[in-house]
């Protein structure tokens, strides 16, 4: 299935892309199977993604949590904590 | 609008009197401003860029705007936030509730902004002379914002 995968803040320049349109295979179905999907992708992907990093995650503009289910067409956003205000 | 986000700056009094006109049974007007500070964490801060998620950012503030409705009796609500370059003494964020009485007021601008720091998706880059760097989010302000969780309209 196709998702649209977003990138904010530091992600987006450490990540140097602010999103992609990416086929995934039949495995992702979660929050944490698609970010360890793009981790497995090695080198900045693995660094910025790892698990310890501080990262919040929306799926549809809501936010969501490892678990949260994500299928064909919802635009997933990865991004650190927020610092509005 | 209750929610804006915009490059512009704002006119907070203009504001207040747009959100009071016409309604005589306001009582108190409670406002929040945010400023760009020339320093921060131990250095200078010579400007900097506020990013959003556009589309979610205004989402998640009508839902903060929202609950604090939902746990406070007040009027009206105003957020504007804004995006962009900014420098020090530059306006960042306005908050405006109106209401009949003053405690539940100050107690909706205040959870509004406490949620506004730790839900909504903005993020601060400063220009020091040290070199750029992404604000970090703080501990106390998920501090301040915990505070609401066991705390409604029954103890403000």
């Amino acid at each position: 299935m196709k998702l649209k995968v977003l990138y904010f803040a530091s992600l987006r320049e450490q990540l140097g892309t602010r999103g992609e349109d990416l086929q995934v295979p039949p495995g992702v179905t979660t929050v944490a199977s698609l970010r360890a999907m793009l981790m497995s992708r090695g080198g900045v992907w693995q660094s910025a993604l790892a698990q310890g990093k501080a990262l919040r995650v929306a799926v549809n503009q809501e936010m969501a949590q490892p678990t949260t289910l994500v299928s064909a067409g919802d635009e997933v956003a990865f991004f650190p904590p927020v610092t509005g205000g | 609008m209750t929610v804006r986000i915009q490059v512009q700056d704002f006119d907070a009094g203009a504001e207040i009197a747009a959100l009071r006109r016409g309604n005589p049974g306001i009582g108190a007007v409670a406002s929040f401003i945010g400023v760009c500070r020339e320093a921060n964490d131990g250095s200078v801060v010579t400007s900097m860029t506020l990013e959003h998620y556009p589309g979610m950012t205004e989402k998640a503030l009508e839902g903060i705007v929202a609950e604090a409705k939902r746990r406070w009796k007040v009027m009206d609500v105003l957020v504007v936030h804004r995006v962009g370059e900014l420098k020090p003494t530059d306006q960042i964020v306005l908050v405006v509730v109106t209401g009949a009485h003053r405690g539940e007021a100050f107690a909706a601008c205040e959870f509004l902004m406490d949620y506004l720091k730790t839900r909504a998706p903005f993020w601060k880059k400063e220009e020091t002379p040290e070199g750029s760097r992404w604000v970090e989010a703080r501990a106390s302000d998920d501090e301040a914002a915990g505070r609401w969780q066991d705390r409604g309209a029954d103890a403000a």
